[in-house]
């Protein structure tokens, strides 16, 4: 049978994604280094710590503790480098119509869950999709609603003063922390669930992300090359 | 004849510009999720089964070359720079983010002031850098350097600095360790300070720095001066309505909400209007921190 090649992803989107990951990485690191000189974050449940940001076991393993000022100098650095990348990604989509595959779509809401039943082999059939199904439109518009609001939040922490109007409108200089931590954690968490979709996807859709390119068989309401001048007549 | 050669040819090109990377869309079908938004679609032209595995090998080879080395690049490249280098790169991006942070300053910007139930009681302490032994108010005695009029130091009592228009003000205290309390300080404003001890003097004409240090110059600051200028920068002798225990740096000491706690400098004992760029306890390359630590 015919095969197409499908252009997935643009060079653009995928030289911003893959250059996206290491500085996000580097930007959780360097703020976990500055969180420990600060540790006071938990989960409580019914006034019972469940569990510490973060077990004394974890900072030694990764040997966090003691490395405020160089988590300072490493965050202070890649943010620009963070920011600028989103920036023009965020541009970028909306420029492209890339924007049409991202957002979500109404009902997408209603339809993500199908999407999760289907990943646990629960439901069968899902809805005809083109790039992306609810489930990615949610997350992956999610994640950039995200880094946004971990700039803001971040901007918040930075500049208390002179940005006081966007640290009072976040709950002040200790809610903004509160914020910028607690995204953190859910950019931890969209990258592990994206991770596992990513291994669950298969090799070919990972490929796609590093060529662009997927394999689709061929429609068959493909145009034929044309062979002969019919209509010209003289 | 040669006329419906040209046709077909153009058609011919036309059909590949349109086939070869054509823009299609999703089927016309309103259950397609593609539609709702107009994606669109990206399609090469019909291809044989090796064709396909053959173009997409290349692209795939391609590809990972490309980020693979860029992989290597980027681990390598900051494995193998010198740790002086990356010093070096590190200080200058604290001195390029203070150049943009003084861009967008403006002195007008206040921060936000708290009610007096508010007020972090006992206030927390942090940091004894050049605190050792105790200093009776009575002995204690500022200089102050670097004065247009004068080429030696002014020295002043704790009298005369409070005999200078008191300002209070209940504002969030913020160490570089990420906690905050909130802090009842009264004292002297340092702008009201310059103006009674440098009188005639522009702001714009004064120099760009002002350096403190302790007594026993143990711990040393460096501001710049529109920080130090700005209306909520105290020279400060009182926290939560009483005079500054030792530890917290009395009989004077700093109080700002426009810097970090590390810049908010305990028992001043000299201060010195500079025009080069003054030493910072915390910022000294040992320790590493930001010399700007700027709100």
């Amino acid at each position: 049978m015919a095969k197409q090649l499908e252009k997935k992803h643009p060079l653009a989107v995928r030289w911003l994604h893959w250059i996206n990951f290491p500085l996000l990485t580097l930007m959780i690191w360097s703020g976990i280094l500055i969180y420990w000189a600060n540790p006071v974050y938990g989960i409580r449940l019914f006034g019972y710590e469940m569990f510490k940001f973060f077990p004394p076991s974890f900072n030694e393993f990764l040997g966090i503790p003691f490395r405020l000022a160089e988590g300072l100098q490493l965050h202070f650095f890649f943010m620009w480098f963070f920011a600028v990348n989103g920036v023009i990604y965020i541009i970028y989509t909306i420029v492209s119509g890339e924007w049409r595959a991202l957002l979500p779509i109404p009902g997408s809401l209603k339809r993500a869950p199908l999407v999760a039943l289907h990943d646990a082999h629960i439901v069968k059939k899902l809805p005809t999709q083109g790039k992306y199904n609810d489930a990615q439109r949610i997350a992956y518009t999610s994640v950039i609603l995200m880094g946004m609001a971990s700039t803001l939040t971040g901007l918040a922490i930075y500049k208390p003063t002179q940005l006081s109007w966007l640290t009072t409108l976040l709950g002040g200089y200790e809610w903004a922390r509160w914020e910028h931590f607690w995204l953190m954690v859910m950019f931890v968490l969209f990258f592990v669930v994206h991770v596992v979709q990513v291994g669950l996807a298969g090799w070919a859709n990972f490929r796609s992300m590093i060529t662009g390119y997927d394999i689709v068989d061929a429609a068959e309401t493909k145009p034929e090359p044309p062979t002969a001048v019919e209509e010209v007549t003289t | 004849m040669s006329d419906n050669k040209e046709i077909l040819l153009e058609k011919v090109r036309e059909f590949e510009a349109r086939t070869g990377h054509t823009v299609d869309s999703y089927p016309d079908d309103a259950n397609n999720t593609a539609s709702v938004l107009k994606e669109h679609r990206y399609l090469s032209e019909p291809l044989s089964p090796e064709d396909t595995k053959r173009q997409m090998f290349a692209r795939s080879r391609r590809g990972f070359l490309v980020v693979g080395a860029a992989a290597l690049l980027g681990v390598f490249g900051w494995r193998w720079m010198p740790d002086e280098t990356k010093a070096a790169l590190l200080k200058r991006t604290f001195e390029f983010n203070e150049r943009v942070s003084q861009i967008f300053y403006s002195p007008k910007r206040l921060a936000p002031q708290f009610a007096e139930t508010s007020v972090t009681i006992p206030a927390r302490y942090n940091g004894g850098e050049g605190l050792e032994g105790e200093i009776a108010a009575s002995d204690w005695r500022l200089n102050v350097g670097g004065l247009a009029d004068r080429s030696d130091d002014l020295v002043l009592t704790l009298d005369d600095v409070k005999r200078l228009p008191r300002t209070e003000m209940i504002t969030e205290f913020k160490c570089i360790e990420g906690w905050s309390t909130i802090v009842h300080w009264a004292g002297v404003r340092f702008s009201d300070f310059v103006a009674k001890y440098a009188p005639g003097v522009k702001p714009q004409d004064l120099p760009p720095y002002v350096a403190m240090t302790t007594p026993d110059e143990n711990y040393f600051v460096g501001w710049d001066i529109q920080s130090i200028m700005h209306p909520q920068t105290l020279l400060a002798y009182e926290m939560n309505g009483a005079p500054l225990t030792n530890e917290h740096g009395a009989p004077l000491r700093l109080a700002s909400p426009t810097k970090y706690g590390i810049k908010q400098i305990k028992r001043i004992g000299r201060i010195e209007f500079t025009d080069e760029r003054p030493r910072d306890f915390w910022a000294q390359p040992e320790y590493g921190y930001d010399w700007y630590a700027g709100h």
